[in-house]
């Protein structure tokens, strides 16, 4: 994949997860309906990103880890086999998730859940093969020139920048839907807009998976 | 079981709920006794067509038997509600599809599929007695609530009769029984409904008595003796841990149905009473913040006993000269303006007006059956029983009432039998007009019924996240 193809992957990603009701936007909703107060929404949003960040940068660690101790192409042949049982897992139950029944919730707790939400949803795990060809392109284009691209052709800056953007295009949908859907749309939409993405997203890990091993 | 949009019965408010359209079914589990009928017959769900303009409204259109005799079949519900759209692992697209029906006399749960026929209910699956006992050491299910993470069920005791009783969880997706629900139960023993006020994070239990003491029908000595429960419970539902029992003072025996407050922002709800033993009058209760982190409760409504001679009472009432009112059963709208409260002994259903949930003013009345006074049914003349299991449609427009409590205690209460029967009321909200509907009775030959539940959920049925 190019390199813009592989920064658009992860603000796509990020987006989509910022769209998606069970990753945040629709608890930040619930937290302002509680306290009747359009700040308490915006007040969620932040701490449910940073939870979201956290999974991911932990996936992130792993990944550039192995890449620091172990040959591209063994890296690339298990991230594969994780990304494919991930798919199964999420085919054969669609439905798991962390444990949670609390509304009440301070700061931590809710970066805690969505630390939790993301990992179990695989949310690191999906950004792991783009930070994978990030690395590459990265390490490959080091080699070859220049100053233009500096910044981005440091391995580590570039996943660092990677995640960024993915959290920040995660931040940027989820706040807008959030806000939105608070003030405007109401909750009669979640009906009509909220689409079954389970088979979609298992079927992405497996598609992910299979680019990962054969690329 | 997995749908492409999320299920059009899951409503994210209270007010969403009630603007979706009517109910056009209502199930009711009945009860199938040897002392009503000529021999003995398994319970049954039934279901009530409840169309307007079909040629079967008001009639039975379909029924289930369960596969063994003797189950008592109580407060039964949905594998999913509203709750399945709460914020924090929300599974929009799973289905309101099955019924998980407890037999409170034979510890089994039944799961009943009710998706592709709704008038013909399908058994898929029956949890057995042991294997409650074996997971959980509780026996007696009573009631079913859908709710975050997993079916809860409140049991009366242990395996042997005795207590404690308790809640337990079943997987919503498998029904696998997957154990106690407490981690800490802190001084509770005694248990009957569990419900929650799902935005404060906080869980409730009631109290009425352990199995030993109710399935051979009420004993006075334990009565007047205060035996039977008079607390209630406030627990952590995160950290399932006993926070705090509220006494209501022993002469206040059996707090039953639980009835919180359907909008998530509003951290009270009510509990009923069935009688005093200081003056046989029944009551209802608010629980509400108490100020300092904690929860308090207060007498909201108080009902007198009816006088009556005592030739008029059966055995059981002769010593007291009187019909206690005996609430056995309260349901407050979705909208949680309105509450109606169940007189099972002088057959009477009381509305009230709780828009101030602390001051409560009735504002209708409507007399059905009773112990002595037998108020008659325009479509059936005199009828037997009294008003029990109560259930409100969404838009709270419709009350539906059976006349069945449970069978050893119908028999020292109405010793004549109880002849079965469910009727509907209009209900013009807080105010307005409040009349039975004259053409609307649904009798059942040979058997009771209990609770009702209502397509599509009903105001006990679901909880919600969002106000």
């Amino acid at each position: 994949m190019s390199h813009t193809g592989l920064w658009l992957t992860l603000a796509a990603l990020g987006a989509y997860h910022g769209l998606n009701p069970a990753m945040g936007w629709l608890f930040a909703v619930s937290q302002g309906m509680q306290h009747r107060e359009r700040r308490a929404v915006l007040r969620a949003l932040v701490p449910i990103a940073i939870g979201h960040e956290l999974s991911i940068v932990l996936v992130a660690i792993v990944v550039f880890g192995a890449a620091a101790i172990i040959e591209p192409s063994t890296l690339r042949i298990g991230a594969a086999t994780v990304l494919l049982a991930f798919g199964i897992f999420r085919f054969a139950r669609p439905r798991a998730h962390p444990r949670w029944t609390k509304m009440r919730v301070n700061r931590r707790e809710l970066a805690w859940w969505s630390f939790l939400m993301s990992t179990a949803h695989g949310a690191g795990l999906m950004v792991a093969p783009v930070l994978i060809g990030l690395q590459g392109a990265a390490t490959a284009s080091a080699h070859q020139h220049s100053e233009v691209q500096m910044a981005a052709d440091v391995p580590l800056l570039a996943g660092g920048l990677g995640i960024a953007l993915h959290v920040g295009a995660m931040l940027l949908v989820m706040g807008v839907v959030a806000v939105v859907v608070y003030e405007k749309l109401g909750l009669r939409m979640l009906g009509k807009a909220w689409l079954n993405t389970d088979t979609l997203w298992a079927s992405t890990f497996v598609l992910a998976g299979t680019i990962t091993l054969f690329t | 079981m997995s749908t492409w949009k999320p299920d059009p019965t899951f409503y994210a408010s209270p007010g969403l709920a009630a603007a979706a359209p009517p109910e056009e079914l209502a199930y009711v589990v009945t009860l199938n006794t040897p002392s009503n009928g000529d021999g003995a017959h398994p319970d049954a769900l039934t279901v009530v067509d409840l169309k307007p303009g079909s040629s079967t409204y008001g009639t039975t259109v379909g029924r289930l038997d369960m596969p063994n005799v003797g189950d008592e079949l109580h407060h039964f519900g949905w594998n999913a509600c509203s709750s399945a759209l709460c914020p924090w692992a929300p599974h929009p697209h799973t289905e309101r599809r099955y019924f998980l029906v407890p037999g409170l006399r034979s510890s089994r749960i039944h799961v009943i599929d009710v998706k592709d026929d709704p008038t013909q209910p399908k058994l898929v699956k029956v949890i057995e007695a042991e294997q409650i006992a074996k997971r959980t050491g509780y026996s007696r299910p009573h009631t079913i609530h859908c709710g975050p993470d997993g079916l809860y069920v409140s049991a009366l005791g242990a395996p042997d009769g005795n207590g404690p009783g308790g809640v337990f969880l079943l997987d919503h997706d498998s029904f696998d029984v997957l154990g106690q629900w407490e981690i800490d139960r802190g001084p509770q023993e005694l248990a009957y409904d569990v419900w929650w006020n799902i935005g404060y994070d906080q869980l409730l239990t009631s109290e009425w008595g352990f199995p030993n003491q109710v399935e051979g029908g009420i004993i006075p000595e334990l009565l007047l003796g205060g035996k039977y429960g008079h607390q209630l419970h406030v627990w952590d539902l995160k950290k399932r841990r006993h926070k705090q029992a509220i006494d209501l003072g022993a002469e206040h025996q059996m707090v039953l149905e639980l009835r919180p407050a359907h909008d998530p922002t509003k951290p009270y709800g009510f509990v009923g009473v069935v009688v005093s033993t200081a003056d046989l009058s029944a009551s209802v209760w608010l629980w509400h913040p108490d100020g300092n982190g904690g929860v308090a409760a207060k007498k909201v409504i108080t009902i007198p006993p009816e006088p009556a001679h005592e030739d008029e009472l059966p055995p059981a009432l002769k010593p007291f000269g009187a019909v206690p009112p005996l609430v056995t059963d309260i349901a407050l709208s979705v909208d949680d303006s309105t509450l109606y409260v169940s007189l099972w002994g002088t057959g009477e259903l009381k509305r009230f007006d709780v828009r101030d949930p602390h001051n409560p003013v009735e504002t209708g009345s409507v007399r059905i059956g009773g112990i002595v006074q037998r108020s008659p049914h325009p479509a059936s003349g005199a009828v037997n029983g009294g008003p029990q299991m109560v259930e409100v449609s969404r838009d709270g427009k419709r009350v539906y009432l059976t006349n069945s409590l449970y069978a050893s205690w119908d028999a020292q209460f109405y010793p004549d039998g109880i002849d079965g029967w469910l009727v509907k009321i209009d209900s013009d909200g807080a105010g307005g007009r409040f009349d039975l509907d004259p053409e609307f009775f649904v009798s059942y030959d040979g058997e009771r019924p209990h609770q009702v539940r209502l397509q599509g959920g009903d105001a006990s049925s679901d909880s919600y996240c969002f106000p």
